[in-house]
């Protein structure tokens, strides 16, 4: 009995440090979470103007542009997902990679191959794992993204996407995003949409085709205002998701610590319950075992009278 | 019609300055431009350079800003760019020691020409404002 009373005090013990350490993260991932929500919603009018121009040069002139043709026979695919560097998230990661299988598996019934781009250690391990050849892998500060990875994966993915545009070349035709949308602090959603070829959302009354285009002056010219433009709203449109996907990934974390933190208080109440049981029925014992030879004694002395 | 510009000057991760504003100067890469209400509707590349933004009230606003975009629209200026740093914000000595250091590397680096430009834009910032 005393050696599962000893068990028990180090499984509360353990349980208790665990707790700890589950507390803390909860905390800071409830501290990281009104920054990361600070950042996104910085984030915002950047996007949000540049999502104004862009339908402003998309309705008011008539130029086509590479970023925005729809290739004629699209047959591979890029697919970027953006997942967490750590774990300890609850389901955020697994609900990010279920969305992008679903897309590669969707792709993939329409016969496009596709080509996986990563974000997130996460997200890596899982497709190296499963011997899934990655093309490029960015990771380190999922929870805090900065501009210039944005940056960088946006270069790499429009390269990719201009390299498709030749014929027999070694380049993507179409290019997706998967990642988490950040709706409040109990729901984040997983998402999928198609970053290239852009789909402008025009924001402006789109005029009449017979209408005269209002002398709206691009200089040096619409092609050349598109041609930097449009890759700068693609890097705006991936540095929001990272930027929303960072909030949702201490979102969850801080949940599933939170509900760690639960369990772990709810074990430590077992298992004091069945400690002080175990305690209890060695004393019982004890007693027993005392009055037992005490009456024995005291029949073996009221015998030898 | 409002009496003046509705100006934003937006940075990727945040708003730098808005308000109202009487005039608004940014360099394009076909030159500088100055924007007064009531003008076209215009969409330009800005290049690596200083913009400066008269308020309707309060003393001239300066910023250096690493290239992007201005739009004007029915008196709305919007001033969009990557990078943006008020005169404020900038660290004169900084600026001059990359600016050496980017003029070292003229010639070897493929950046260093931006870099150059970056740094000038940066000090011509603070000059302007003082």
């Amino acid at each position: 009995m005393a050696v599962s009373l000893r068990e028990y005090r180090a499984r509360i013990k353990s349980t208790e440090s665990m707790k700890k350490i589950t507390r803390a993260m909860e905390l800071i991932a409830a501290s990281r979470i009104i920054k990361a929500q600070q950042r996104a919603n910085a984030a915002a009018p950047y996007a949000r103007e540049l999502t104004r121009a862009v339908s402003a040069v998309a309705t008011y002139s008539n130029v086509d542009h590479a970023l925005t043709t729809e290739p004629a026979s699209p047959d591979r695919a890029a697919v970027l997902v953006i997942a967490s560097d750590r774990g300890l998230a609850g389901a955020y990661a697994a609900n990010v990679l279920r969305e992008a299988e679903g897309l590669v598996a969707k792709l993939q019934a329409e016969g496009k191959s596709v080509d996986l781009y990563v974000s997130g250690r996460k997200a890596e391990a899982y497709f190296k794992f499963r011997n899934r050849p990655v093309v490029k892998t960015w990771t380190g500060g999922s929870d805090q993204p900065t501009f210039e990875v944005a940056q960088e994966i946006g270069s790499t993915l429009i390269d990719a996407f201009l390299a498709g545009q030749e014929l027999g070349a070694e380049g993507v035709h179409e290019v997706h995003l998967v990642s988490t949308r950040f709706l409040s602090m109990l729901r984040q959603e997983p998402q999928a949409v198609r970053l290239l070829p852009l789909e402008v959302v025009e924001g402006e009354a789109k005029p009449e085709p017979g209408d005269v285009l209002p002398l709206y002056e691009f200089e040096p010219s619409p092609e050349q205002v598109l041609d930097s433009l449009l890759p700068q709203y693609v890097v705006s449109r991936i540095w929001f998701s990272m930027l929303q996907a960072a909030a949702s990934e201490l979102a969850a974390r801080q949940k599933a610590m939170k509900s760690a933190t639960d369990n772990a208080q709810e074990l430590i109440k077992k298992y004091t319950r069945i400690a002080n049981q175990a305690r209890q029925a060695g004393i019982t014992q004890e007693i027993s075992e005392i009055v037992g030879g005490v009456n024995a004694l005291a029949d073996a002395t009221a015998a030898n009278d | 019609m409002a009496e003046n510009l509705q100006v934003e000057l937006v940075a990727a991760d945040r708003v730098v300055w808005s308000g109202e504003a009487t005039m608004v100067i940014a360099r394009t890469v076909d030159g500088d431009v100055g924007v007064l209400r009531g003008h076209a509707p215009m969409l330009s590349v800005l290049t690596d350079a200083v913009v400066e933004i008269n308020p309707a009230e309060g003393p001239v606003v300066v910023a250096q800003a690493d290239g992007g975009f201005i739009s004007v629209a029915n008196d709305r200026v919007s001033i969009l760019s990557a990078h943006v740093l008020l005169a404020e914000e900038i660290n004169v000595d900084e600026a001059r020691v990359e600016l050496e250091k980017a003029q070292g590397m003229l010639g070897v680096d493929d950046e260093a020409e931006q870099r150059i430009r970056r740094a000038e834009a940066r000090i011509r910032a603070v000059e302007k404002a003082h």
